[in-house]
């Protein structure tokens, strides 16, 4: 049969891909240099191109999967012909090749989406921002291509694949990788927005308006993968946990806080003119971040001495890589960047001065973070002593900033730009402060300690002035005695007419509040590990947990173990849960599947441990290990994730930042004057 | 009290608003300076070896991470209560200390392979794990573990998968005899 998606055929696919992302890089950056209009006009279609090549590489090796070709390495390594559908098309990307290909094509996308929805940006400099991304597009294809080939054939072709991960098989973590990926590459777009700027040595308002819609778009992708991932720690790991503050999640943490400061950052630029030289560097920190964070910690280089070891090629290959583009682009800042010129002026209480602030704790958190990541594996390599830092040292070190992060968080989008004052600010939030206080009253009586009711109070003072914020912005004026119809219209008029980036930013500041306030709850849970025969109850607290039955049921590829658990609040029967494990008999590996309930005020969570005594299926004398979770607020953790990106999403859709809004200049006199 | 402050703020120059910048960016970085040490000088957790734990103990209250292989038989299991407690060895090949924990064990925990027991020690008593890792497959072992087996000089990474569990019980059992002898006799 001809095939029209081999292996073969996907990796000249993404052979072709590279030497077009290679034209991209170079031919457009000629054309600046040199003023040559057509070779500027090339580097949208070369992005595109690129693109194509790419898809039609990332499609043959799903359909490899789907077609259970075990002669191509990867698919026989990382599938078997007993997976369900779903996860042989997911396990693509649940492997190194696989992912680092996923990761070159969603670059070739950001560079599509570029070169297709940039239409308003002046032609130099969008061919510059093409073709860096081109030349970072480059390097990972030719690293894909040279250390780690996802069409590499094995033969003989064995007769059935070596399955993949029980753990990874999951719905959660099928989706996880790509949006958390598209987070991570989508701060190539600012990365490649800085870099251009500083080859042209401008940066303005224009500049800060072109940008700041990429980082918003990376930042909500990279909110809704992280939140993803830990709600996938949360229900898949069984221990109960949504964060463990291990140098993978930090990882995707870091770039997300550098990402944070610089959305703020670019608001500064586009509206005052200030902030520029430090915009551009928070574009260039985020992708480094997102680039060391995917492969320096993922490829095993800080975490284990010995994966690096194993494929001395690969980590050689990344550690250039990443010293190319992190170092490059720090030289070019260091050489360019005195070249710009001072921005605006403000006071320190004034928007700007509020921003500034957010700026300087997203930034200091960040240091905590990355000195927290990266402390270990150098003193391991310095003095030989393995030591590691866990919650307590983030929980200590954290808080403490995120805690005025907070304050100021609410007070901050009150102000007015340039110059203003608190009083005037605070009279308004006063009803806000009230209820605040009165919350940290109660919470003091109520929580465990005082920094969870610290935080509560904070996380509810962030939501409640947003929410004042909205409702003084949209609330008619009250001169006149009018009806309350006539008042809801009025209203609802402007609530229409303010802008969405309004309606946005405070969204995604109420998500913030909402997060808080559910790591505050998850702070109070309350756990118990018991083994208990059939008919036994667990008393906790409130809630009465009674193991009705244990029996046995048979899934595609595993054999589970399932208990049907009764839950009963003030003695009110509330659910009935049925906690599993699975034993994957293909791999003798075995997984713990957890049930949870939840009325989003809490989660009632009950994880199946292992069975003692007796015999498996219900013998009377059997005993069962269960861990049972009653986790107030849990949801809210991952709810506040979507608000946020939710947020940023709406000021997406603003007018005045859809992607490449149209300039006041006409574009061949700007693509002139910029080159 | 408005007017005093918008007067001031008019005369603050270019010079005074970049000051206040920059000292406001020192304060924040000395503060999260001296969080970051205070929180190192309390919450470090030093990865160490059960001949280590032995040689060396650790503050009664200091929270260590113990690493090696768990002894093979060596698991056993009671309750207390309703509260499961898995009692088990572990060893680097040398000394094998007794770790105690409540809870359920991880699902990848197997007799004879590699572990990391989170908690504190007292001599003369097990160690009281809070929480025990062994998140990782047949053919990984936590790289802690694999250092510590290797400067233990029972087992190296370099060449070829560990023993076997039944070797290292051996392996612990004659270092204990040897060890036995070697205090009753004057010389070493």
């Amino acid at each position: 049969m001809m095939t029209v998606f081999g292996a073969e055929e996907g990796h000249y696919a993404l052979a072709l891909a590279c030497v077009l992302a290679l034209a991209q890089f170079v031919l457009p950056l000629w054309g600046a240099a040199r003023r040559r209009q057509f070779l500027l006009d090339l580097a949208p279609a070369l992005a595109c191109a690129q693109l194509l090549a790419l898809a039609y590489s990332f499609l043959s090796l799903i359909i490899c999967a789907i077609e259970d070709d075990f002669s191509v390495q990867n698919v026989a390594a990382n599938s078997a012909i007993s997976k369900p559908l779903l996860y042989k098309i997911t396990g693509v990307w649940g492997n190194h090749e696989g992912s680092v290909l996923l990761w070159a094509l969603i670059l070739a996308v950001c560079g599509g989406a570029v070169a297709l929805l940039g239409r308003g940006l002046p032609l130099v400099l969008k061919a510059r921002v093409l073709a860096i991304l081109g030349g970072v597009s480059t390097g990972f294809q030719l690293f894909c291509l040279l250390t780690s080939d996802p069409f590499a054939r094995v033969w003989p072709a064995p007769p059935d694949g070596q399955g993949m991960n029980p753990l990874l098989q999951d719905p959660g973590l099928a989706f996880h990788p790509p949006v958390l990926y598209t987070g991570y590459v989508g701060f190539a777009v600012p990365f490649a927005f800085a870099v251009a700027a500083l080859i042209e040595g401008r940066v303005d308002a224009a500049w800060g308006r072109w940008v700041r819609p990429w980082a918003v778009a990376a930042w909500c992708f990279l909110t809704l993968g992280i939140a993803m991932g830990s709600w996938w720690s949360y229900y898949v790991l069984g221990w109960g946990g949504y964060w463990f503050w291990d140098p993978v999640e930090n990882a995707s943490l870091i770039p997300w806080l550098t990402g944070t400061a610089l959305v703020h950052s670019a608001v500064v630029v586009e509206k005052r003119d200030a902030l520029r030289i430090w915009t551009v560097l928070l574009a260039i920190a985020s992708f480094s971040f997102s680039l060391s964070g995917t492969f320096l910690v993922r490829s095993g280089i800080l975490n284990s001495v010995h994966a690096f070891a194993n494929d001395p090629a690969r980590g050689v290959f990344i550690l250039a890589l990443l010293g190319i583009v992190i170092g490059g682009s720090l030289v070019l800042f260091a050489w360019r960047a005195p070249s710009l010129s001072a921005g605006g002026l403000f006071a320190p209480v004034s928007r700007e001065g509020g921003l500034v602030l957010n700026n300087i704790l997203l930034c200091a958190l960040c240091a905590v973070v990355v000195t927290g990541t990266m402390y270990p594996p150098f003193m391991q390599i310095l003095t030989g002593r393995t030591l590691s830092v866990g919650k307590p040292f983030f929980d200590a070190t954290t808080i403490p900033l995120a805690l005025p992060l907070l304050i100021v968080m609410a007070a901050g989008t009150m102000l007015p730009w340039k110059r203003g004052h608190l009083a005037p600010v605070l009279r308004r939030l006063r009803l806000a402060a009230f209820v605040t206080a009165l919350s940290l009253l109660v919470g003091l009586m109520m929580l465990e300690g005082i920094l969870p009711a610290l935080c509560a109070a904070a996380a509810l003072w962030v939501i409640l002035s947003s929410l004042t914020d909205m409702a003084l912005r949209i609330a008619p004026r009250l001169d006149r005695a009018s009806t309350w119809r006539a008042r809801l219209g009025a209203a609802g008029q402007r609530a229409r007419h303010l802008p969405r980036a309004i309606w946005g930013s405070s969204i995604a500041h109420i998500g913030v509040g909402v997060t808080v306030l559910g790591l505050t709850g998850m702070s109070q849970a309350r756990h118990d590990v018991v083994e208990i025969g059939i008919g036994q109850t667990l008393h906790q607290g409130n809630l009465d947990w009674t193991l009705l039955a244990v029996r046995q049921e048979k899934g595609p590829n595993y054999e589970a173990l399932v208990a049907d658990l009764a839950v009963a609040r003030n003695g009110r029967s509330v659910a009935i849960l049925h906690p599993s494990r699975r034993d994957f008999t293909s791999q003798h590996q075995v997984t713990t599947d957890v049930a949870i309930r939840t009325n989003l005020m809490r989660d009632l969570y009950a994880a199946l441990g292992d069975a003692h005594g007796g015999t498996h299926d219900g013998g009377r004398e059997a005993r069962y290990v269960l861990r049972l979770h009653n986790n107030p607020l849990a949801p809210w953790i991952w709810l506040g994730g979507i608000i946020m990106a939710l947020g940023g999403g709406l000021s997406l859709t603003d007018r005045r930042h859809r992607f490449g809004a149209p300039m006041k200049q006409g574009r061949t006199n700007a693509a002139m004057e910029g080159a | 009290m408005t007017v005093t402050r918008t007067v001031s703020q008019r005369r603050m120059t270019r010079k005074t608003r970049r000051l206040w910048l920059v000292l406001s960016c020192l304060a924040c970085f000395a503060v999260a300076t001296a969080l970051v040490l205070n929180a190192f000088s309390s919450s470090i957790v030093f990865f160490m070896a059960p001949s280590q734990v032995l040689k060396t103990p650790p503050a009664p209250d200091r929270v260590i991470r113990l690493g090696g292989m768990v002894v093979a038989g060596s698991l056993r299991r009671t309750v207390q209560g309703q509260s499961p407690v898995n009692l088990f060895q572990v060893t680097d090949g040398q000394a094998a200390i007794e770790v105690r924990f409540e809870g359920i064990l991880p699902d990848l925990f197997r007799e004879g392979q590699s572990v990391v027991a989170l908690g504190t020690w007292v001599p003369g008593k097990d160690f009281a794990a809070s929480e025990v890792l062994a998140k990782h497959d047949e053919t990984y072992m936590p790289r802690e573990v694999a250092e510590a087996l290797q400067r233990s000089g029972k087992w190296d990474p370099r060449f070829g998968k560990p023993p076997s569990a039944e070797s290292w019980n051996t392996m612990t059992r004659n270092e204990a005899q040897a060890s036995r002898a070697n205090s009753g006799s004057p010389l070493p």
